[in-house]
């Protein structure tokens, strides 16, 4: 019997070996300096970004890249805030020709209200941009067909919700996450709806490869507190899928022996 | 090095174009390379979109910024 941890498998995504499973976007901080206290917490790799128009007005206003440093970080742009293909591959493009890698997370909004992926539009825009050389991880809904056909698209990484993007609510169909993840040979990363440690334990629980969050860690009270209780969560939600849960019942077993028992006092 | 002119470019002119989204008037014969100077931008900071088309950075400087030109400066932010 050893002490050590359950051996885990490398976490390789499009042929590149990460040390942390967890991912965390950059939106949202008070500060830069809290964000990057945050991020260096999380313990973190891969680093989400967005693509916008530079403020001309207040062009003395620095761009992300004067505070992450691409050799610290891997930085994944991403397609935030697109409602069609079309753009999708634009800001792709555009995230591309920063020249730090051909990588892009992914993501094309169907519906205002809730944030909720256009499936038929991802799809299109992943087979665009795989064909042209993108390695794409592609945000979506917890619907098995459309992670299957992401992943027939060639996508490096499928990414469905926990729940919608920045409500806190958790893993809200942990049945459909695991399905999707039993079926899929790329990684399966959870991108969206954690609120906080216990969510990011339960879907690492569910045996996916990752989780993806931004707000859980950037509203919280006190960020870099919860980026590190996050880094934990996601350590321990590993550690239990690969650890291997009892099987729940719903009637009690004693934990101590039945037997042995003195006799009791009889009147 | 000398600043590239476009075609038609005379000292003192001024083309309109289209630069993020708002109308503004620059210098004729200035490249893409000097708008971004003149904006106190860096090159390697920037990404630069000239008619749809994304202008990679070796060619900032021989591209011409001409008449009824759109172009979009972007970067990185945060986000998720």
């Amino acid at each position: 019997m050893t002490m050590e941890s359950c051996p885990d498998l490398p976490f390789v995504i499009g042929g590149q070996t990460f040390t942390s499973r967890l991912i965390v976007g950059t939106g949202k901080y008070r500060t830069n300096d809290e964000m990057v206290a945050a991020i260096r917490a999380s313990g973190a790799e891969m680093v989400t970004v967005a693509v916008r128009r530079v403020d001309l007005d207040r062009s003395h206003e620095e761009g992300i890249l004067h505070h992450l440093d691409p050799d610290e970080f891997f930085l994944l742009p991403n397609t935030a805030g697109c409602y069609t293909a079309e753009d999708a591959v634009r800001y792709a493009r555009l995230g591309r020709a920063a020249g730090l890698n051909d990588w892009v997370k992914l993501e094309v909004i169907g519906d205002e209200r809730t944030l909720l992926p256009d499936t038929a539009a991802t799809l299109e825009a992943a087979t665009a941009l795989v064909a042209d050389r993108f390695r794409v991880m592609a945000y979506t809904n917890d619907d098995l067909v459309t992670a299957l056909r992401l992943e027939d698209a060639g996508c490096v990484a499928v990414m469905p919700l926990a729940s919608p993007i920045g409500s806190g609510l958790g893993v809200v169909n942990p049945y459909y996450i695991r399905e999707i993840k039993r079926r899929l040979s790329v990684p399966v990363i959870v991108d969206a709806g954690v609120g906080t440690a216990s969510d990011a334990c339960i879907t690492m629980e569910q045996g996916v490869d990752g989780v993806l969050m931004n707000t859980a860690i950037a509203a919280a009270a006190n960020p870099v507190g919860m980026a590190r209780a996050m880094r934990l969560a996601i350590r321990a939600g590993r550690e239990a899928y690969l650890a291997g849960r009892m099987a729940a019942r719903e009637i009690a077993v004693p934990s101590s022996p039945t037997s042995g028992m003195l006799d009791t006092e009889s009147s | 090095m000398t600043t590239p002119r476009s075609g038609s470019g005379n000292p003192g002119e001024l083309v309109t174009i289209v630069l993020n989204g708002e109308v503004r008037s620059v210098g004729a014969g200035l490249t893409v390379a000097g708008l971004l100077r003149s904006l106190e931008l860096h090159p390697g900071m920037v990404v630069v979109e000239r008619n749809r088309a994304i202008l990679p950075r070796e060619a900032l400087q021989a591209t011409p910024v001409e008449e009824g030109d759109r172009i979009e400066l972007v970067h990185f932010v945060g986000g998720g």
